[in-house]
């Protein structure tokens, strides 16, 4: 996994609430066995028509959010199945960091494991951001380190559990660090006679 | 000592390693895999060399993309292909696989517990939200993504912030005609797809009690789509006498021995909780969804809301969109919803008694001129006792498809796949846009109500169809 740094990009707004992994990636795009090319798909069923022609009124087909790598979503974002292929799109397409007010348990875990930042943010401050980068381009930037979120007149702070925050910065590879509690792995399946 | 419920009983049996500042590493007893979530977890562990650390506690099938045709033919490449990998990545890591021939297949939620495979006291978890299925034998069970399922193949435990907990009581009995999936729609509806986020619930209360593990099953199923982390349900002497015999549960004096030890997880008279919620069964009617998540859900003789009751801005949006998607106006009747397609199957409500249920409201009619529905048992060890029992004859009677198992037109990953614009009657868990298939649209009921709406063409009151004849 990336080391998560700082981050400077731009802003694209989902303006709904309960965005569920399905949106986020349809089912026909699961069949896949690799990590990599799922972005082509991202929102597959809102980007495209039922012929696969370009949606021109989503958002994401909308050519001043063409580079957009920040995402700002509302309550419950990436709800439903848990699919790791919906974090995987995200990135693949581009997104590095996801700011909203909520997020889905499993979801939030998966961008996690995938080096992407997720931000909870309290929901006046979310409907700032989404306002003011529906209006013109919004570009930001973004500190793991000091925990702020800066650009056009914004200057927001945000709260991260501190080991996810270094986990992100260090962008440590979780088995490893696990497999270095291999002796108390060991020691509980002896304790507790592990058996099938 | 403190009284304790069952999720904090659970939690610290099975922490391996605590440290300030840090989620706790839990061990993790049983892994169930399956093909859609698991190649590029198996292919990390390829590139890195490692190997699966507890074969004998993982434990594999395939469900997501199977056909459920007769034949057992995969048309689909794609699909061949990660069928195919999970067979090689089981084969080259030493996974015990119930394939598409294995007398085992099924949906994994439903063969887990089939098998015995899942026991009260086990932390369990799969590569599939709806894991929380296993809790109802009281079992810690949660979904996780195919990083973390790469994570426990490797070392058998994960990293968990603990979740608060949570009580949801439900009082009193359901009424006649209202089952497990009226219960858990009702109190989703009620409550929001959000109220359980960060929390492990547990049911109790004399409804959950009289139910059987099939039912409870469906509860624990639906917990994640009222965003909960898990749910669970305290063992009693139901959960004891449902696995006993089964084909990897203990015999003998060692059963005993195990029952004894599961009785014992139940939740202490006394114990607290974070949060507690309760619903009235007896006020529970019949549900049927009429939106794209599974809170947006009336009773039978309800109709389709107003946008304009609802209270916020983003609500309004919220039911506006759903009921444009779902080609529905406020104020009509749900009963005078007319349905294309029903679906009876999935990890919610595809095993015997279900089954059984539906099959009770199909006897003597007819599927309605028009409309296409399936029946998908969960299982093959459902399918066949269906079969022995006439169960199935009475579906193929009455103009039902008998299909093999598999998670089929749930998701729609095979060729079970509801078309653009047609209205599905569901006994699944999601009704998300195009969750059946892109343009599909869901509406979410029990078996019974399924099949009632079958044999009307539209959505119907179970109660007075089983009533009547
Ligand atoms: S039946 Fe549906 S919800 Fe259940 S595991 Fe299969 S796809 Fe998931």
């Amino acid at each position: 996994m990336e080391p998560f740094q700082t981050f400077e990009g731009l802003v694209c707004p989902i303006d709904r609430i309960n965005v569920d992994t399905d949106q986020i990636i349809p089912k026909q795009f699961l069949k896949r066995v690799e990590r990599h090319g799922f972005g082509q798909f991202l929102f597959y069923n809102w980007r495209f028509d039922s012929e696969g022609r370009e949606n021109p009124d989503f958002i994401l087909n909308q050519p001043k959010y063409a580079n957009a790598s920040i995402l700002v979503a509302r309550n419950n974002f990436g709800c439903g199945s848990s699919r790791e292929h919906a974090p995987w799109a995200l990135q693949d397409y581009g997104f590095k960091v996801i700011i909203a007010p909520s997020y889905a348990d499993i979801f939030y875990n998966n961008c996690q494991k995938n080096g992407i930042l997720t931000i909870s943010l309290d929901a006046d401050k979310v409907d700032r951001l989404i306002s003011a980068s529906q209006q013109k381009s919004l570009h930001l930037t973004i500190s793991l380190e000091r925990q702020t979120i800066i650009g056009n007149g914004i200057h927001d702070h945000f709260d991260i559990d501190p080991y996810r925050k270094e986990m992100l910065i260090k962008g440590m590879d979780d088995i490893a660090v696990t497999m270095g509690y291999e002796e108390e792995i060991t020691a509980y399946e002896q304790k507790h006679a592990i058996k099938s | 000592m403190k009284p304790r419920t069952i999720a904090d009983k659970l939690w610290e049996n099975h922490v391996v390693h605590r440290e300030e500042g840090k989620p706790d590493l839990l061990y993790i007893d049983l892994h169930l895999v399956h093909e859609v979530t698991s190649p590029q977890a198996f292919e990390g562990l390829r590139m890195n060399h490692r190997s699966v650390r507890r074969p004998d506690c993982t434990f594999a099938t395939v469900d997501h993309d199977v056909p459920t045709t007769m034949n057992r033919e995969t048309k689909d490449p794609v699909s061949k292909i990660q069928i195919r990998t999970l067979e090689k990545n089981c084969k080259d890591f030493g996974v015990e696989l119930a394939d598409i021939y294995s007398p085992m297949q099924g949906i994994v939620h439903v063969i887990g517990p089939q098998l015995g495979l899942t026991q009260p006291g086990k932390t369990v978890v799969c590569g599939d939200s709806h894991t929380s299925t296993h809790g109802a034998f009281g079992a810690l069970a949660f979904g996780i993504g195919t990083s973390e399922v790469e994570h426990v193949l490797a070392t058998q435990t994960i990293w968990q912030k603990r979740p608060k907990t949570m009580q949801i009581k439900v009082n009193g009995k359901l009424g006649f005609g209202v089952g497990a999936k009226d219960l858990i729609l009702a109190l989703i509806a009620k409550f929001g797809i959000a109220v359980g986020t960060g929390h492990i619930v547990e049911y109790t209360g004399e409804a959950i009690r009289n139910m059987s593990m099939e039912e409870r099953m469906t509860v624990c199923n639906m917990s994640i789509e009222a965003g909960a982390r898990a749910g669970l349900i305290s063992p009693d002497q139901t959960t004891v006498d449902y696995l006993k015999g089964r084909r990897f549960v203990p015999k003998g004096e060692a059963f005993e021995k195990a029952a004894k030890a599961w009785l014992a997880l139940a939740t202490d008279e006394g114990a607290e909780y974070d949060r507690t919620i309760e619903i009235d069964a007896d006020e529970i009617e019949p549900q049927v969804t009429w939106g794209t998540n599974p809170s947006m859900g009336a009773s039978i003789g309800d109709v389709v809301p107003d946008p304009e009751s609802f209270d916020s801005e983003e609500k309004r949006q919220a039911i506006e969109r759903a009921e444009t998607y779902m080609d529905l106006k406020p104020g009509t009747p749900i009963r005078d919803i007319p349905i294309d397609v029903v679906f009876i199957g999935s990890c919610t409500n595809s095993r015997f008694s279900d089954l059984k249920q539906a099959a009770q409201v199909v006897r003597g009619h007819h599927v309605h001129k028009g409309v296409r529905a399936l029946i998908v048992p969960g299982s093959q060890q459902i399918k066949k006792q269906a079969e022995e029992e006439g169960v199935d004859k009475v579906f193929i009677d009455a103009g039902f498809e008998w299909r093999q198992p598999g998670c089929s037109m749930c998701l729609a990953m095979n060729d079970d796949v509801v078309p653009d614009g047609k209205r599905c009657a569901s006994t699944s868990n999601r009704n998300f846009e195009g969750r059946q298939g892109a343009g599909s649209r869901t509406h979410l009921v029990s078996p019974a109500m399924a099949a009632a709406a079958a044999i009307c063409g539209h959505f119907a009151d179970v109660r007075e169809i089983v009533k009547v004849h």
